[in-house]
């Protein structure tokens, strides 16, 4: 793998000129800029880039809100802890949640290769194992939601620990990660179910795989920072 | 990775015929991501705390992000064009990452000394 890396880096630097004269052959004399990319796919990377802003505004809001607190920050590993096999183990079950999604992840990125060759079992038995892992996840959220609402307590506007900040700042950027999760799991079953029945078949065209799966790697990617700045930190 | 030369993923059509890549470079990048994670959950777990905590979590977090939008999400063999309209955009953001850590410094002291640590 670093040896690729290594290699690559070596080979791109070759290619280097060429690529900024591509660049400045795209946004430059009328030209449609992404015509060479598929118009879904560009479409679809630049929702993600508003998305971006907006999980950035709700970190960056968690951030000025968590340095402006003056009672205690709850400690997340142990707010997140569970008991099992009568030991507390901290912050396990977002562990496990961050496992999940990244498998989720994996499974996707095959898939997203098969899709490229035409494979429609593997494509599709690979988008459902997806939504599974997908599934799994969203449901450790609605147990981790039910235990903070009703065992801690914390409500967006009050929180028994410490600062109340915590409860407003869990429920906006966990519920509307929650939220990305539960969508796209409906949008991976459904052109799953599509490409089971051979609706790509016909154009030849597989991208609304590749598409989906750039959804689904972005919220992915979310957890990764949430899970740092949030659960970490 | 050898049989995926990056040159040849320059060439213009290569984004309408779909990226061939072999499925052992997913299982690997697969593996380092769950490799990053087990990393950065063991900082918590054996409580590394400061300077250290926070650099190694910012370390993994950007290594695990590189590694999904460049594998998975195949941005590292896009065209430039792409890759910058993307990439560069959320760099503003910083900024008002600066701007939002001065308003809550100033929360903060205006909480602890005029509202005797309330409010």
């Amino acid at each position: 793998m670093a040896q690729g890396i290594a290699a690559q880096t070596h080979s791109d630097r070759e290619v280097i000129a060429p690529s900024l004269r591509e660049i400045a052959a795209d946004w430059s004399a009328d030209q449609e800029v992404f015509r060479h990319t598929h118009w879904g796919k560009a479409m679809m990377w630049i929702f993600l880039l508003s998305d971006t802003f907006i999980f950035s505004c709700f970190l960056t809001g968690y951030m000025t809100m968590r340095s402006s607190a003056v009672l205690p920050w709850p400690n997340t590993a142990e707010v997140f802890a569970l008991v099992i096999g009568g030991q507390k183990i901290p912050l396990i079950l977002i562990a496990i949640m961050t496992f999940v999604l990244i498998s989720s992840s994996g499974t996707m990125a095959m898939a997203v290769n098969f899709g490229y060759r035409r494979d429609k079992r593997k494509t599709a038995a690979l988008m459902i194992l997806t939504a599974l892992f997908g599934a799994t996840f969203v449901g450790m959220q609605a147990f981790e939601w039910t235990k903070l609402i009703f065992e801690e307590g914390v409500r967006p506007w009050a929180n028994p620990m410490g600062a109340p900040q915590f409860g407003a700042s869990f429920f906006m950027i966990t519920g509307f990660h929650g939220l990305h999760v539960r969508c796209g799991v409906v949008l991976l079953l459904i052109i799953a179910s599509k490409v089971a029945r051979g609706h790509y078949d016909t154009a030849g065209d597989y991208s609304a795989v590749e598409i989906a799966g750039l959804y689904w790697h972005f919220v992915d990617l979310v957890w990764v920072f949430i899970f740092a700045f949030f659960y970490l930190w | 990775m050898q049989d995926d030369p990056p040159v040849a993923a320059h060439a213009p059509d290569a984004a309408h015929q779909g990226q061939q890549h072999p499925i052992s470079l997913y299982l690997k990048v697969w593996g380092l991501l769950f490799l990053l994670s087990a990393m950065s959950y063991l900082v918590d777990y054996v409580h590394v705390q400061g300077i250290v905590r926070w650099t190694l979590i910012i370390l993994f977090m950007l290594l695990k992000a590189g590694l999904i939008v460049s594998i998975f999400m195949h941005m590292a063999w896009e065209r430039l064009s792409l890759i910058y309209a993307i990439l560069v955009p959320p760099l503003v953001l910083l900024v008002l990452v600066r701007i939002m850590t001065i308003e809550a410094n100033y929360a903060f002291w205006t909480r602890a000394i005029f509202m005797g640590g309330g409010g």
